[in-house]
Formats: structure tokens, sequence, C-alpha cells
């Protein structure tokens, strides 16, 4: 039995090289690999499958024009599950079928476990959908670039606002100790701290749900901050605005997306004017965008899901980097990926040293005659 | 010492005393009756603010003075918490009285869970603005920065309302024939009193009661939705308990007291601990006082 496998092995090694050994030769006809990976089954299916669609229709718009640089776009879509003990497979599998590039992964923990294997291959991986601040910021992983502001993104946007826009010198960061909101109100004070420019003169956590605020909102009056960054949702927010306004403090309340949402105008009225939220950048007016989503309803009569817009616009600054470059080179790739702008859903973007696309991302919103209004 | 953050945190914490002691009232009256904890108390509290808010929306409509809306809301959303109540003890309790206690514990949260997701399927699921209908008042503008009109109403009509309550209770028929079924159900049914009727005129009591504090504190803080008297609910039981449960200025006591814990902890300490300290607070003073502050121990049902 032992020996049965042994041989069985070196045949297949031997047929492995013998099909590599013809794919070396007929280079002209030889179509450019695009590897997707994300979760194409089990509970998080529905945030992968998105992205394969947006490859699939990318591709089909450059074939019919036909392709890049001559040759043909081919797709090979693996599934991840989502799990990083599976991602690894998903990565060696990709990686011995010689994928050029790699789209996706999808979650966060996935596309870490399977980057290592990419960057001793040197090769890239854009993922439209994982936010770990880590993945570019620690410098680890020069292969990775992403089609989606990181975690983080947002905090720092909200600081600059803060130090540069505002001129603020003290502020007081309230959290709601939730995963989201405490994350956020981390990244803040940390952001606040390293900028040297202004003072956290305030670090506390909130009750959710609490029956009310006042002694937190006497607190930050005590504090004399001039502004409260809040991380957490709007049930909360809107409560702490309320009673500043009614305690006549002026303080300038600015927050995340969770507060950006019109609930927190309705319930908070009168009092909801002024106070900044950032969000996701409006994409709905950008043409490229309508464009994405048309296709999407025509193909598969659907709405399109999760991530959709962002994949596309991976899609989209792969092709560009490709031609661009004029091959697929790690090396010249990864200079075409920094330096071209390249007009995508999301918007014109190009990335920065670490992978993070420039353009793309969360804009401050402020509350003007009941409405949000993107700060420009 | 700095004095005046001291009595901001003093008066808000009596402002959410407060309203713990309206609701709390119901919940130790209830106990001090049949010895059930109603859990079903908390979403009398949230349905009040719901017709209040409902009354509010439509006399508004009409254009009424603003005073004028906020009394007649107030009324309508207690005579509608009250039939609430009546009818829940009707349904829920009577039938169970001479259950185990286990049951009709049951019972009750049964009927929280009930109450509040007919609330939220019959109402919505959302956060709803409530509107500030009462005025601000002119000799209170010098203060209003310390101490808002809202908390001044919200602590007058407690005080109001507590002492009527005394009064009923100890001058009344109806208040006698109470602390006679407290004290002894058969007997006082012996001697003639009508236990049914004094069972339903207390959840009557403390439905009105909690009704008067929902419309209070969501007129303060401006927003209401199906799941306040949860939370609201549990603080009060604990106020409720830390006074000493079946007695009614106890049930005063131990909701300042809590207001105040947690009002002088986010203050002084931090407010990421404050229920944290609340109910260390309340541990210290059952492990000192196992009937609560104000609480007699029952040594006949040992």
């Amino acid at each position: 039995m032992k020996k049965n496998v042994g041989t069985h092995l070196i045949a297949l090694m031997a047929g492995m090289l013998f099909v590599f050994g013809v794919c070396g030769v007929g280079i002209a006809a030889d179509p450019i690999k695009i590897g997707v990976a994300g979760p194409h089954s089990g509970d998080l299916a529905s945030y992968g499958i998105p992205t394969t669609k947006a490859a699939e229709l990318v591709v089909a718009d450059v074939n019919a024009k036909g392709g890049i640089l001559g040759r043909k776009i081919e797709l090979l879509i693996e599934d991840d599950v989502c799990k990083p003990e599976i991602a690894t497979n998903t990565a060696t599998k990709l990686l011995s079928a010689k994928v050029d590039v790699v789209v996706g992964h999808i979650c966060s923990g996935a596309t870490k476990a399977a980057l290592g294997i990419y960057k001793d291959s040197k090769i890239i991986c854009i993922s439209p959908s994982a936010t770990n601040p880590g993945l570019t910021q620690s410098g680890d992983y020069p292969n990775f670039y992403r089609t989606i502001a990181s975690d983080d993104a947002q905090a720092q946007l909200d600081v600059d606002f803060a130090l540069n826009t505002l001129k603020l010198k003290k502020i007081a960061v309230i959290h709601d100790k939730g995963d989201y909101g405490k994350g956020f109100a981390e990244f803040v004070k940390k952001f606040l701290e390293e900028s040297g420019k202004a003072e956290v003169v305030l670090y506390e956590g909130i009750t959710p749900g609490a029956m009310d605020y006042s002694a937190i909102v006497q607190k930050v009056k005590r504090s004399k901050a001039e502004a409260v960054i809040y991380g957490g949702y709007h049930p909360e927010a809107s409560k702490i605005v309320t009673q500043m306004r009614k305690k006549k403090m002026k303080t300038v309340f600015i927050s995340d997306d969770g507060v950006k949402d019109d609930t927190f105008i309705k319930v908070a009225g009168e009092f909801a004017e002024g106070v900044y939220a950032s969000g996701p950048k409006d994409t709905s007016a950008n043409p490229l965008s309508i464009a994405a989503e048309k296709a999407h309803k025509e193909k598969y009569k659907s709405d399109p899901g999760a991530f959709y817009i962002n994949a596309y616009s991976a899609m989209l600054a792969v092709v560009n980097a490709i031609e661009k470059a004029g091959s697929t080179d790690y090396e010249a790739l990864s200079k075409a990926l920094k330096t071209e702008w390249v007009e995508t859903p999301i918007g014109k973007i190009r990335f920065d040293d670490r992978g993070d696309a420039i353009g793309a991302g969360f804009s401050v919103y402020q509350v003007q005659k009941g409405k949000y209004v993107e700060l420009k | 010492m700095d004095w005046e953050y001291f009595f901001e945190l003093l008066l808000g914490g009596l402002t959410r005393g407060s309203i713990y002691a309206l609701i709390a009232l119901g919940y130790t009256m209830v106990y001090g009756i049949i010895q059930l904890i109603n859990f079903a108390h908390g979403e009398i509290y949230m349905i009040g603010a719901f017709t209040g808010l409902i009354v509010i929306s439509v006399l508004s409509l009409l254009g009424l003075n603003h005073i004028a809306i906020i009394c007649i809301a107030a009324m309508v959303a207690v005579i509608y918490s009250t039939a609430y109540g009546y009818t829940v003890e009707k349904i829920a309790y009577k039938p169970l009285r001479n259950a185990p206690r286990l049951s009709a514990l049951i019972s009750a949260i049964g009927m929280s869970l009930f109450l509040y997701n007919y609330v939220l399927l019959a109402q919505t699921s959302d956060f709803l603005p409530f509107p500030n209908l009462i005025p601000e008042f002119e000799f209170m503008e010098p203060y209003s920065h310390i101490f808002s009109s809202n908390e001044l109403v919200i602590i007058a009509v407690t005080a109001i309302v507590m002492i009527s309550l005394t009064f009923l209770i100890k001058f009344t028929k109806i208040g006698k024939a109470m602390r006679a079924t407290a004290q002894d159900k058969e007997m006082a049914m012996l001697v003639g009193v009508d236990v049914n009727r004094v069972i339903s005129a207390t959840f009557i009591i403390g439905s009105a009661t909690a009704a008067l504090g929902g419309i209070l504190i969501a007129s303060h803080i401006g927003q209401i939705n199906y799941f306040i008297g949860f939370i609201a609910g549990i603080k009060a039981f604990v106020a409720a308990v830390l006074g000493g449960i079946g007695s009614i200025p106890g049930a005063v006591l131990g909701s300042l007291v809590l207001g105040w814990t947690e009002s002088f902890a986010t203050g002084y300490i931090s407010s990421d601990y404050e229920d944290v300290f609340a109910f260390i607070f309340l541990v210290l003073i059952l492990i000192f006082r196992p009937a609560g502050i104000l609480g007699r121990t029952d040594t006949e049902k040992v």
C-alpha cells in the first residue's frame, strides 16, 4: 500500500511537470490568470459571492475587448470558507495553478493566513473587504493592497478633521464599550495622543441603553472639552447630544458611521444640528458605480451584494495596473498600483506605500437643516 | 472640592432616583400585598410612555397649548396603563394566586415578554423622538446650565406622588384595607375586606405611577423605543430590593440611593463601571441588612 502511494505520487509529479512544461512553451496565447478567493459556501458565502460576480463581469468586459496586452484573462475561483486554516490551502492551490494576481480574500483572518504564502511567491493580493488595520500598517505584507478603508481610517479622518479643520485642543473621547465603538475610540485616542496637538481630557465608556447620561454629560462639561468624539451607535449618541444641548453646552460632537444614520436626526431633532459624523464616501452619483450595478442587474437579475463595488474596483485596478506595467511581473505591478491613478466605482484611486487605497474611504458629514451633508 | 459639580451630580442622581422611585413603588406595593415580583411592571412604564407619545402626536395636530397637551397626555397614559396593569393582574396572576409562587413569577416573565413584543409588533422597533413639552420656566433660567426645568418637574411630581400615596395608605379606607391585606390576607378576608378589590387597586396605583415616570423621563431625554421598560424595570426592582421590598418609604429611599450611587460613581470614578458600582453597593447593603435598608426580616416564613 505504502509503495503504491509512492508510485502514484511520482507519476503525479511527473504529470504536473509535463503540464507546466507545455504551458511554458505557448507564451503568446497564454491567458493572464487571476485568482479569486473568498467564502463561496458556508455561513459567510454572501460576503464572498458578490466578489466573484464582480470579477466575472469585469473579465467578460475586458475579454470582449480583446483582453489586455493581447492576452485574455482567466479566472480561478477558490473557496476559503472564511477560515484561516482553509485559506492556506486555497492559497497553495492557486499558486500551483500559477496565478498572476489574487483578488481576495474576503475575511481579515483568512486574508492574513494566506498572505504569507503569496508573499513568499511574490504574488500580489488585493482584497475588497479585509479591514483589519494591521494588514497594511504592520508592513509585513508588501504584496497586499485593498480597496476598502481600514478600521482605523475613520478614526484617523475624524481626528484629522478635529485637529486640522476645527483646530480643537481639548477633546473628550467616549464610547459605548462595544466592539465597534470601543475599537473606534481606542484608535481616536491613540491618534490624538500621537499628534501631540490636542489633549484627551476624558476617556470613558458608557452603558448602552441607560436611562439617561446626565452624569457623563456633567463630567464632559467639567473637563472643559471643546469637543466630544463618540464611538458607538445613534441611540446613545442622540441621548448624549440632547442632554448636552439642554444643559446649554455648545460642545462640538463628532462621531462615526454608527451615528451617520437618519434615525439620529429624527430622534435628536433640532439638537442634531451641527453634529459631525463620518461615513463611507457617497458613491451613488459615480457613473462607474451606476454602470457596475446596472451590469449586475442585467446579468444576474438581482441587486449586488456586500463588497461588490469594492471588488469591481479591485478588478479594475488590477487590469489597469497590468496594462500600465506591460507585464505581470511583481515589481512592475507594484509600481503601477502605487503610481497609476484609475477611475473605479469607489472613486479615482491609487494605492499608498502601505497598500491602502488613496481616494477611497470615508468623508465627514455634518447635520445641516435636518440632513447629513458631505463636507468636501 | 468643586461644589457646583457636586450639586450637578447630586441633582442628576436625584432626578434619576425619582424616576426609579416612581417605578419601584409598583414593585414594592405588589410584593407587599401578594409577595409577587411583577416583572411585567417595566413594560407598563414603557406602555405609558408610548401612549403619551401617541396622544401628544394627535393633540399637537389640534394646536393646543403645550401645558394642556402634556397634562391630557399624562392623564390618558395613566388611564391606559392602569387598564393594562389591571388586566395583566386578572389574566396572568389571579388564576395563579394559590399556585406555588414560582408559577406566578414565570407568568410575570411571560407577560413582560408578551407586552414588549406586542408593542414592538404593533408599533415599531425604531427609536422615536419624544417632544419636549415641559416649558422652560423663566425663574429657572439663571440655573438652567445646572438644573433644567424638566428635572425640577420630575422631582416635584415624584414628591407630590409620594406625599399623596403616603396620605392614601395612612388615612383612607382603601389604604387601611391594603395594610390589612399585606399583614394577613386570610384574616383580612375574614373581617370583610374585599381582597380582590384591594389587589386590583394596588396594581392600578403602581401602574399609574409607572406611567407618570414613563412620560416624564421620555420628555426629559427626548426618545423612546419598545425596550426602555426592561432596563428601567430591572433598575427599579434593584432599588426596591435595596430599600427593602414591601416597604414604600424603602422603595423611595432605595431608588434615591441607587440614583446617587450611579451618578457619583460616574462623576468621581468612571462611567465604565456605573452598573458595577451600583450592584456592589447593593451586595454590600444586603450583606449587612439582608432585608434591605428599611425592610423587616420576616421571621414567620423561615
